[in-house]
């Protein structure tokens, strides 16, 4: 027996289904019943029962690619802020190797980094690291926070919806698994750029979204030629940075 | 076991009721619940029931740095109820005092039951409750809305945590007391559980009752719980409806 729809908003405590169900995430077992433990949407996969949430915290797990902030520097790691309850650590052998070097020269405190998570204990200590293709250091741009569980929604299917992004304001775009999106290109597209990833959070539960978010993008887009037609419009291509798929 | 009585040996309705606002023995003030008012908590709410005004901020789960208050395997849940100096007639001396520690420890007690705090080990949890105006029954307009807050947050919960208050006035029982009844009357009994299975979090009680009209008053209160507990999903919904 089943209790609700797939896509329905349930609130903790909803009975979602009886013993015939298995467990997913964000749903737990109480005697023969399955109740959802958060906000969100339940999602039904076979004859497993799950609730996505609508609003989340990231927690950090092995391999994940993450946007940090450096928020301090001690005698041979940096420490830094993931968004996420637990903070992380990039220790300075893994940038430097064997040699001694001053850390502050390479990474100074405010800098964001683009990294990966080597490791999280069981004391829930994040270790971090820099090797892998892509992942450094950002010079410049803006920094936008979503909920981690929107993630998915933003990258679209096969990158489809941020390449669309990425295409239509020539701006780079990196996601990090922990909600946080790095966005570097003429500050007036930038600021495009985050409203329709604001956008993209605010209605990740509604259908059709990618068509939605196009049409956004074109209005803005010939909003703002309309505004410079006399100015020059022409905009140099930037590279394009590897950046992460689901 | 709690049983929930329908009005069955007093008869319903206004004409028998001699409350100062006019309410039924078993009728709750009007109430307003919204979710996610606040842009930079992870969660919030804001309650109106009567003339309390009620404000709940969410924060986390989020790192915990005083070392000794970590728990090796799940979260801490920290309330802090407070009430602001305009929030009743006479100015009242803004900051914690004995009354306010009572609450925030009873609310903090009142709401653990009910999360998943071994999901976050190591971490904190933080519920701001401000009450911005009093009219009687704050703790209980506090719990309900701090749960909602925490609901809004996305903390993973067995169930959505809500109180409401019973008690004695004019020799009546009556379910939610208002600031004059809770003054002049005879008791007033705070509880708070969790709708679905009827646990209860939270039982307070001052004043006397006699054995069979502190039962009526549970009933009642549990009565008045689970009308809460509407309002308050309703709330979490709407936040996300069309």
């Amino acid at each position: 027996m089943i209790f609700v729809k797939d896509k329905e908003i349930v609130v903790p405590g909803d009975v979602l289904a009886d013993e015939e169900y298995h467990t997913g995430r964000g749903t737990f077992r109480e005697k023969n019943n399955i109740l959802s433990s958060l906000v969100g949407l339940v999602a039904i996969r076979d004859k497993k029962i799950s609730v996505i949430p609508l609003q989340s915290k990231y927690i950090p797990k092995r391999g994940d690619v993450v946007i940090g902030k450096i928020t301090d520097i001690r005698f041979s790691m940096w420490n830094l802020d993931i968004n996420s309850p637990y903070s992380g650590f990039l220790p300075a052998s893994d940038v430097f190797g064997k040699e001694k070097r001053e850390l502050s020269r390479t990474f100074d405190v405010g800098d964001v980094l683009f990294l990966r998570v080597v490791d999280v204990d069981e004391v829930k200590k994040v270790k971090l690291g820099l090797k892998g293709r892509g992942l450094g250091k950002f010079r410049g741009g803006i920094l936008i926070n979503i909920t981690p569980t929107k993630v998915p929604r933003l990258i679209g299917k096969k990158g489809s919806m941020i390449n669309m992004i990425k295409d239509e304001t020539h701006c780079d775009v990196v996601v990090g698994q922990n909600g946080v999106v790095w966005v570097k290109g003429e500050p007036e597209m930038e600021r495009v750029a985050e409203k329709v990833i604001k956008m993209i959070e605010e209605q990740s539960h509604t259908s059709g979204l990618t068509d939605r978010v196009r049409n956004m993008l074109l209005e803005i887009l010939g909003e703002i030629q309309e505004e410079s037609e006399d100015l020059e419009g022409s905009e140099e291509e930037e590279e394009n940075r590897e950046e992460f798929i689901q | 076991m709690i049983k929930i009585t329908v009005e069955s040996d007093l008869s319903t309705g206004t004409e028998t009721s001699a409350r100062a606002d006019g309410r039924a023995f078993n009728e709750l003030r009007p109430l307003k619940i919204s979710a996610g008012v606040l842009e930079r908590a992870d969660g919030s709410a804001y309650l109106e029931m009567g003339g309390n005004k009620v404000l709940v901020a969410v924060y986390g789960p989020r790192e915990l740095h005083i070392r000794h208050m970590m728990q090796p395997d799940k979260a801490v849940l920290r309330c802090r109820y407070n009430m602001a100096p305009f929030s009743v007639d006479d100015r009242k001396r803004p900051g914690p005092d004995r009354r306010s520690v009572e609450i925030s420890k009873i609310t903090s007690e009142a709401l653990t039951p009910a999360v998943f705090l071994e999901k976050f080990p190591r971490s904190t949890i933080d519920v701001f409750i401000e009450v911005l105006e009093a009219e009687g029954g704050t703790r209980c307009a506090g719990i309900t809305a701090a749960s909602v807050a925490l609901a809004d947050a996305g903390i993973p919960m067995r169930d959505i945590v809500v109180a409401c208050a019973a008690g004695k006035s004019n020799g009546q029982v009556v379910m939610d007391l208002s600031e004059a009844e809770d003054k002049e009357g005879e008791a007033d009994l705070p509880i708070a559980m969790m709708p679905r299975t009827g646990e209860i979090t939270l039982l307070q009680m001052d004043g006397h009752l006699t054995g069979e009209e502190f039962e009526r008053a549970i009933d009642l209160a549990v009565e008045g719980c689970m009308k809460i507990s509407e309002e308050q999903k309703k709330a979490i919904k709407e936040r996300y409806g069309d």
